[in-house]
């Protein structure tokens, strides 16, 4: 058993009862009439926390829908993530909010929590309705998928949101640095002869909201951090105090703009892949806290959507379902954190930064688990997704670590077959 | 028997030095064929090809043209506009209709760069790249090798430089790549907006001065300047871009030696070339053009099986000697 909201690394029992952890120790004993589950051998965790997904719902139910999201996130071991606005229509309104509260419940899977747009229709000009949003059921703002180009906006949304107490997540891009832009500008775009978007495009950005957020005193939240210029800036900015909590997703940990190479449009993801001393850069500023959590950016695409040449393939993959896997096959096999270190960052610290419950075990909190099984490998088959799209880079990947049970307020949402018998 | 090109020609990148030489080699005999009175030989007879131009071209399109027909293969050409393509349809699906149809080879031209690997990778057609976006121009950067060597008799040693837009051309990168191949030293020259970054690294060097590139080259590839360039602010005007850049006589009298002028066309005359050296005693451009027909023969012959040492012979019989 791995708490790390109290730095707890032991074997131990966990009882769940009414939904919340009633207990964990040694021996705890169980009540009469219990399902008890032996799970000797496997890691059990604080279900893990995704700050950053896209559920494609309302708008693209083709592709995915918060049930599938939803189904796609318990199966990787989530107990929580959080559902970007840049829906169609848009997420920025209380009604849209609680629609996506209610298609949650329906599930009735792993929680799915809003985020509401900044702008609405994240156009950029006017703030939307936070007060209203938060109280639908929002957990923070955001125009994800595009940046918020407006300083003065950026701004204040970041004195907004303090009267809610709501981090503003921000999609750091440069528009006309990065217009056209395709993938990492450096020698394989160079090769390939595509259009590049620049570090500094990211940079720029990420520079301004740390001295917006000093200004207001707002909580500013980046998203998907992939240079090592940005990593500098934030370490920075948090040497000062400033309210900065930033992410950082399992491809941009473990992968460069190389994966382009043959025009694979499944390594086509917005910001793009960057150099290895970038991914050298994320992992050491993950590590130290620099950065303070992962986050998958879940971002599902029709199946026949990235079958196209390189400049017309849509940005994103899907990483719900990966991205316990990736970061433990890379990171805590490959040396760069220990397992109570990786939980911390998908589950507690993301939980943390949003203020949403879990991320911990401690008795009283809801029973939201993951059963996490580190012994047995895997190959990614995307066929076998439960989200409805398979745009994945690590398709053919044989990965260690995965979910093998997963509880959500105390309820089994995922089970992991039981392998055939040889 | 093993195409010895491959299954498809998307880019001089992933060819070896023997490949190149090769094509080079086996287009000399072609050459020939387009002097003769009658300008056909029965090498692909019976072979149905495609030009699929999703860009407009004239000097591409009508060279692939002539070199199919020199060679009496039935061709069908397909302009983006007008077609299905207009109407919407995906590369993937324009791909899987020429499929069904059973062609032989398509020679695809296209505004984004990889599209040429992305149809060779989805049809048993063997497909030759006649321009995919900023990356490759295969038959172009051949045609250059050619015609620096029938004028230098040589391409091993000699300073190439391209001088102008090499961040949106895809006529750079296959010359790069292909005289890195065959052992010449290559610069480049034009202004940094028109670099892409990193491009020292591919084993090129760099001048920022068309003075110190003229002083340095034997050969100067002078690479067409889109006009749209300067809307999007990568050069201020075509005045100040000729007055700093532009590759003029007082220059090339300046110059240690005599230089061998090429330009891929279409020519923007007074913008990137002085008209006087671009019709001048040094320019080989329409030997270029010459030399595209034979270059594209040689390659839709190879590709199609054709065995390079009967080259020679094909312009009598079709490859392989069937019939």
């Amino acid at each position: 058993m791995i708490d790390p909201s109290r730095n707890l690394d032991e074997p131990s029992d966990v009882l769940i009862q009414d939904g919340k952890i009633a207990g964990v120790g040694r021996a705890l004993g169980a009540p009469d009439g219990a399902d008890v589950r032996d799970v000797r051998d496997t890691v059990v965790a604080p279900g893990l926390v995704d700050v950053h997904v896209h559920l494609r719902e309302p708008g693209n139910e083709d592709v995915e829908t918060v049930a599938t999201g939803a189904r796609a996130a318990a199966a990787g071991g989530f107990t929580a993530v959080c559902a970007m606005p840049n829906t169609d229509p848009v997420t920025d309104n209380q009604a849209a909010v609680g629609f996506i509260v209610r298609q949650s419940v329906r599930a009735g899977l792993t929680r799915v929590y809003p985020i509401g747009a900044i702008s609405v229709g994240q156009k950029g000009e006017r703030l939307s309705e936070f007060g209203e949003m938060v109280g639908a059921g929002a957990v923070a703002v955001s125009d994800d998928g595009k940046p918020v180009v407006s300083s003065h906006l950026m701004r204040t949304a970041l004195e907004y949101a303090r009267t809610f107490g709501i981090p503003v997540a921000d999609h750091c891009e440069e528009p006309t640095l990065a217009e056209g832009g395709v993938m990492h500008e450096g020698l394989v775009s160079a090769r390939l002869g595509l259009k590049g978007i620049p570090a500094a495009a990211e940079e720029i950005m990420v520079a301004r909201d740390t001295l917006l957020a000093e200004l207001t005193g707002g909580h500013v939240h980046l998203c998907h951090l992939s240079t090592r210029g940005s990593v500098e800036l934030v370490r920075r900015a948090k040497e000062q105090g400033i309210r900065v909590t930033a992410e950082v997703t399992p491809h941009h940990l473990t992968l460069t703009d190389r994966a382009c190479e043959r025009y694979d449009t499944h390594a086509k993801m917005n910001p793009p892949l960057r150099e290895a001393a970038d991914v050298a850069a994320l992992r050491a500023a993950l590590k130290g806290g620099v950065v303070d959590c992962i986050a998958s950016d879940h971002a599902p695409h029709a199946y026949d959507a990235k079958e196209a040449a390189f400049d017309d393939a849509p940005f994103g993959v899907v990483g719900l379902e990966t991205a316990f896997g990736v970061a433990y096959t890379e990171l805590v096999i490959g040396g760069v954190l220990t397992l109570p270190e990786l939980i911390h960052r998908m589950s507690t610290a993301p939980a943390a930064a949003f203020g949403l419950p879990g991320g911990t075990l401690a008795p009283g909190a809801p029973a939201d688990v993951v059963v996490l099984d580190l012994t047995d490998s895997w190959t990614v088959d995307p066929t076998a997704f439960c989200s409805k799209s398979r745009n994945t880079p690590f398709a053919g990947r044989v990965l260690m670590g995965r979910a093998e049970l997963t509880l959500v307020g105390g309820k089994i949402v995922h089970q992991m077959e039981a392998p055939v018998s040889q | 028997m093993t195409p010895v090109l491959g299954k498809d020609l998307v880019g001089l990148e992933h060819l070896s030095p023997d490949q190149i030489r090769l094509v080079l080699d086996t287009a000399e005999p072609f050459k020939e064929v387009s002097e003769r009175p009658i300008k056909k030989v029965p090498a692909l007879r019976g072979k149905t090809i495609v030009n699929l131009f999703f860009e407009a071209s004239t000097r591409t399109r009508i060279s692939f043209e002539f070199a199919e027909k020199r060679l009496s293969a039935d061709t069908v050409n397909v302009a983006a506009s007008g077609s299905s393509v207009q109407k919407g349809e995906t590369l993937v699906d324009t791909a899987r209709n020429l499929e069904a149809m059973r062609i032989d080879m398509v020679v695809i031209r296209h505004p984004s760069s990889g599209a040429a690997e992305f149809l060779g990778n989805r049809i048993r057609s063997n497909v030759i790249n006649a321009g995919d976006g900023k990356h490759e121009h295969p038959t172009q950067g051949l045609l250059d090798l050619l015609t620096i060597r029938d004028k230098h008799g040589k391409v091993e040693g000699l300073k190439v430089c391209l001088v102008g837009d090499v961040l949106h051309s895809r006529v750079a990168r296959s010359n790069i790549w292909g005289l890195l191949k065959m052992g010449a030293e290559v610069a480049v020259c034009g202004p940094d907006t028109l670099m892409p970054r990193g491009i020292e690294e591919l084993g090129v060097c760099r001048f920022r001065r068309i003075e110190e590139a003229i002083e340095w080259a034997d050969v100067l590839n002078v690479l067409r300047l889109q006009l749209e360039r300067m809307e999007k602010g990568f050069i201020p005007s075509v005045r100040e871009y000729y007055r700093v850049f532009g590759v003029t006589l007082e220059r090339l009298e300046r110059a240690p030696r005599v230089l061998t002028i090429m330009h891929p066309g279409p020519m923007n005359r007074g913008v990137e070339i002085d008209s006087r050296v671009a019709d001048g005693p040094h320019s080989v451009i329409l030997d270029q053009v010459t030399n595209g027909v034979a270059v594209r023969m040689a390659v839709l012959y190879l590709l199609a099986g054709g065995r390079p040492e009967l080259a020679d012979a094909a312009k009598g019989s079709p490859p392989g000697g069937a019939e």
